[in-house]
This record gives C-alpha cells, sequence and structure tokens, in this order.
C-alpha cells in the first residue's frame, strides 16, 4: 500500500512505567478505512499502547504519526486541531456522571464549533440514533446498561465525524448479544463513514470477526502485525496459543528468574 | 546522639520530607495553571465559562449559608459568655464588646468560614475529580481536547476566591449579632449600643484583615481538594483516602496559614 494512504504509523516505539519497560520497539501502521485490532493477552500492554496512540503519555523514544503528525513532538495547540479528528471510546465508558446522555453526546460539539444550541442537538441525536440510543438522551449515565454506555460513549466519540476512531475493549462486561450489536455498529462506521479504527480487545471471535489487520502484543513486543487471514493462520507457537486457548509453557530462563527475584531488593 | 537515631526513622523522615516538597510544588504549579487559564484561556481556545463559575459558586458558596451562619452565630455567642464570665472577674465586663468585635472579625469570621467550607467542598471536590480520574473521565475530558484544570480546577477557584470572601463578611455580621444577642440579655446593652461600639474600635484595616485571610483559604482548600483528586490512583478506597487527606490537609493547612497571617501582620 502507498505510504500516503497510512492513517497511523507507529515506528520504534518504547514506554516504559517507571523504570519498567512496558513497550518494546513497537512497529505497525494502520491504513485509511481500516479496522485493526489490537490483540494481546491481559497485561501485554495493549491499553498503555492506547494510550500512547491517544497522546495521553509520552513514550520514551520512537514515534507515532496520526494522519501524517507525529503527536510526540506537536505543542498543544497543533495536538488541540488534531483531536478533532480523533475520537475515542473507552473500556467502561468514561461518560461524564453529572451529565445526561445528551450532554455527554454535545460536549465535543460544544467545546470545538460554534454552532448554535439546536443544531447540536440535532447532530448529536443524529449520532444517538446510529447508535441506536434515540430518546435516552436525556437519562443519567448511572440509568443505563454497559452496553447502553459503551455505545453511547461511541456516540460521543464519532460526534465531530472524526476520521480516527478507538476503542478499548469494546466486548469487555458485555453479553454475547450486546457484544455482537456492537461490532455489527464498528463494521458499519468503517463502512458508511470511511473510518479508520483501532479496536483494543482480547476477545478472539470479535477480533477475528471485524478485523482487517490484526496486531499481536505479547510483553510489550509486536508478535505480529498483518492481515487476520494471515494471522489465523500464522504458526507462531505464542500467537496459536492465544488463539487455541491453551496456557502459555515458556520455558524459564534460570538467569532472568533470579533477575526478577532480586531486582527491587539491593 | 545522632548514631542512636534508627537510620530507617531517619530515611522515613528524609522521604516524607521530600515528599511533602514535592506536593507542595505540585499544587502551586496547579495554582499558576488555574489562575493562567482563568486570565487567557479565553484567547489559547481553553475559555472558562462564566455558566460553570455560577454553578460551582452555587455549590461551595450559597449552599454554605446556612451552615456557615449558625457555626458563626453560635462562636459569638460564646465568646461573649466567655468573655463576661472571665471579665467579669476583673470588673471589666464593659470591655468585652471590643474584645468580640476584634476577635469575629479578626479571627473567628473567616477561620470559621474557612474550616466549613474545607470540610463541605474540600472533600466534595476531592471525591469529584478522584471518581473522574478512575473512570477515566479525565482521560475522556483530555482526548477531546479539553484541559482538565481549566474545566475543573479554574471555575472552582474562582467561585472560592469570590465566595468565601463573601461567607465571611456574613459570619462577621452574624458572630456580632450572636454577642450582640447574649450580651443584651447577659449585660442588659441594648444590640444597637453593642454595634455602636463595635464599630467604633472596628477599622477597616481589620475587616480586610479578615477578607485578605479569607482570600488566602479559598486558594488552599481549592488546591488540597483538586490536588488530592488528581493524584488518586486506584480504585474507591483511593477517593475515600483522597477525601479524607483534602479535609485534614485543607484544616490544617488553613490554620497553620492563619498563624503564618496573623503573625506577620499583627506585629
Ligand atoms: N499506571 C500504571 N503504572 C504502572 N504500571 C502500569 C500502569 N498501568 C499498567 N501498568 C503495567 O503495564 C503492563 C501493561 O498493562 P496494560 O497496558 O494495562 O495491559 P493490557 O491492557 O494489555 O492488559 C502491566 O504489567 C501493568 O501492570
Ligand atoms: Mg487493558
Amino acid at each position: 500500500m502507498a505510504a500516503h494512504d497510512a492513517a497511523i504509523e507507529v515506528e520504534h516505539l518504547v514506554a516504559h512505567y517507571g523504570s519498567r519497560k512496558i513497550l518494546d520497539d513497537v512497529c505497525f501502521t494502520a491504513h485509511q478505512g481500516e479496522i485493526m485490532v489490537i490483540m494481546g493477552g491481559s497485561g501485554s500492554g495493549k491499553s498503555t499502547l492506547l494510550r500512547h496512540l491517544l497522546g495521553l503519555n509520552h513514550p520514551t523514544s520512537g514515534s507515532i504519526r496520526l494522519l501524517g503528525k507525529d503527536i510526540t513532538r506537536l505543542d498543544a495547540d497543533q495536538m488541540y486541531d488534531l483531536r478533532k479528528n480523533m475520537g475515542v471510546a473507552f473500556q467502561g465508558g468514561a461518560l461524564f456522571n453529572s451529565m445526561t446522555v445528551g450532554e455527554n453526546v454535545e460536549l465535543p460539539l460544544r467545546e470545538h464549533t460554534r454552532l448554535d444550541c439546536n443544531t447540536i442537538r440535532i447532530m448529536s441525536r443524529m449520532k444517538l440514533e446510529v447508535v441506536n440510543l434515540s430518546g435516552f438522551e436525556d437519562l443519567m449515565p448511572a440509568e443505563l446498561s454497559g452496553g447502553m454506555i459503551k455505545r453511547a460513549a461511541l456516540a460521543r466519540a464519532i460526534v465531530m465525524d472524526p476520521r480516527l476512531l478507538f476503542f478499548d475493549e469494546p466486548s469487555a462486561g458485555l453479553d454475547p448479544v450486546a457484544s455482537a450489536e456492537l461490532d455489527e455498529l464498528i463494521l458499519m462506521l468503517r463502512d458508511a463513514m470511511n473510518m479508520t479504527i483501532v479496536v483494543v480487545t482480547h476477545e478472539l471471535e470479535s477480533a477475528f470477526k471485524i478485523a482487517d489487520r490484526i496486531t499481536v502484543l505479547d510483553h510489550g513486543r509486536i508478535l505480529m502485525s498483518d492481515r487476520a487471514e494471515a494471522v489465523r493462520q500464522s504458526d507462531h507457537p505464542r500467537i496459536r496459543s492465544l488463539l487455541d486457548r491453551t496456557p502459555r509453557s515458556d520455558s524459564v530462563d534460570p538467569e532472568a528468574y533470579l533477575q526478577r527475584l532480586t531486582r527491587e531488593i539491593s | 546522639m545522632a548514631e542512636h537515631v534508627p537510620a530507617s526513622l531517619v530515611i522515613a523522615l528524609g522521604q516524607r520530607t521530600v515528599q511533602s516538597v514535592r506536593e507542595t510544588g505540585y499544587l502551586a504549579a496547579l495554582f499558576i495553571e488555574a489562575l493562567y487559564w482563568l486570565a487567557l484561556g479565553r484567547w489559547r481556545r481553553q475559555p472558562v465559562r462564566l455558566s460553570a463559575i455560577v454553578r460551582e459558586s452555587m455549590h461551595v458558596g450559597v449552599s454554605a449559608i446556612p451552615i456557615v451562619a449558625l457555626a458563626s452565630f453560635a462562636t459569638g455567642m460564646m465568646l461573649a459568655i466567655q468573655g463576661i464570665y472571665t471579665l467579669r472577674s476583673f470588673g471589666a465586663e464593659s470591655q468585652v464588646v471590643m474584645g468580640i468585635a476584634l476577635s469575629v472579625t479578626r479571627e473567628f469570621a473567616p477561620l470559621i468560614t474557612g474550616i466549613f467550607v474545607a470540610g463541605r467542598s474540600g472533600s466534595a471536590i476531592a471525591a469529584r475529580i478522584g471518581t473522574m480520574q478512575i473512570s477515566q473521565e479525565i482521560d475522556a475530558l483530555r482526548v477531546i481536547g479539553i484541559n482538565p484544570v481549566r474545566y475543573l480546577v479554574s471555575p472552582l477557584l474562582a467561585a472560592m476566591l469570590l465566595t468565601l470572601p463573601a461567607l465571611t463578611v456574613l459570619a462577621t455580621v452574624l458572630g456580632l449579632g450572636g454577642g450582640a444577642l447574649y450580651c443584651a440579655w447577659g449585660l442588659s446593652l441594648p444590640p444597637e449600643v453593642f454595634f455602636d461600639r463595635s464599630f467604633d474600635v472596628l477599622t477597616t484595616t481589620d475587616l480586610t484583615h479578615g477578607l485578605l485571610k479569607s482570600t488566602v483559604f479559598a486558594v488552599i482548600v481549592t488546591l488540597i481538594g483538586a490536588g488530592n483528586g488528581f493524584n488518586v490512583k486506584a480504585g474507591a478506597e483511593g477517593v475515600g483516602r483522597a477525601t479524607t487527606r483534602a479535609v485534614v490537609l485543607g484544616c490544617i493547612g488553613i490554620i497553620l496559614a492563619d498563624m503564618v497571617f496573623t503573625f506577620l501582620t499583627s506585629r
């Protein structure tokens, strides 16, 4: 694929929490209009990678280009402009609890546009319609079910018609029906709005259903970043164990083991 | 001597000190940032909205009126009871009015107001921001492009700076009222004479002294509440700890600031 058509390019990303290295030399590319699923066991660094893609954390080294702009080098104003093109649905929804569902969805429009109140209301209702929540705009987030919260969060994420959409664990904590509905919604958004969508998940079924490409993360490293079909057919032992749900059977390196045990003591 | 002090104690003390210095630095940075958005936010596409300031003023100021009124009235009365009782042994009851007028205006009104607002609002601020922190609402603000300090702290700081002095004026009036009421009963001193004598001894300096203190308290309560909220790391327990810390540190901060302020201005 041509380079100009890349929506997200991550190069040699290294990130630490304190002195612990969480991401190690992460590289991948997501193209315009495709769904990139970031997959990996729990603790593999998926959420950390997402926080870096969102510009919430600063990497130790490496670069992250979103829509051609390296967010590790942008100043506050440029980042502000870029954020109009990014939508994020957090794992727990992160709806503002003191506002109604409608006000939550309207907030990005109020902050970024000078549209009048009625236009803003209509636009946010349209997005609630998209996620099948029309008529719920006057409820408080606490009055919604888990699936509805995620859909409301999705409505807020897409209300500015962003070119990039990030979704953290869409199916976590949902029943199979609700999670299948969300998968359909994600597919529909890509097709109807040509968004580039990054989905972080550890649910295999949902991952293969929606993914154009899959990036497999393990202990902070990329095992593979390729088309979904290629990942499914991979014979890499760690990927197979993730796909076949076999417990990991890493051989223990005695040296590293000893170092882990004694690291904090000195 | 020094070698008898256990090393662990010294280390713990050192760590505590470093931590306090770091926290103070953090709160100072928070203060500067909140002021920055108040002054320049409009031109940096991060406006502090008047509606937000009004809403916060209702929360921290207007709804604190009943409790502050009651507490300051009772304090004024308590001062009168205690003053008359103490001064009677010198036969100097008539001096009680001066004592009440000065101590209510310079000390008790700002202090009582500050402590009550720290208890009511300091904890509420820490709980609100702490909950937003763990439910990723703060992150959600940032990805939408809303600076959390501009959105959450600046309106609050403005509201505190407006309402705490106003509450302090109210507390002064009601504190004097409480004193006047008891003097009317205990000394048969008509309230209008009480107020006349009070205004004779009070100068504008006394009033501005109290109001200046209340603005310092406003800053302390806001920063300690918000700072503890932002620093919540994990879970509901973390929020609980932050609210307790906000109240305890807020009250201590107010009393220490009061002491320093009084020392500097009363010499
Ligand atoms: N705020 C944090 N501070 C320190 N370590 C963290 C923090 N968040 C996550 N970690 C650590 O980073 C590693 C990766 O975590 P995370 O990115 O949440 O993984 P995943 O989302 O794949 O489950 C884990 O070992 C976790 O303990
Ligand atoms: Mg995670």
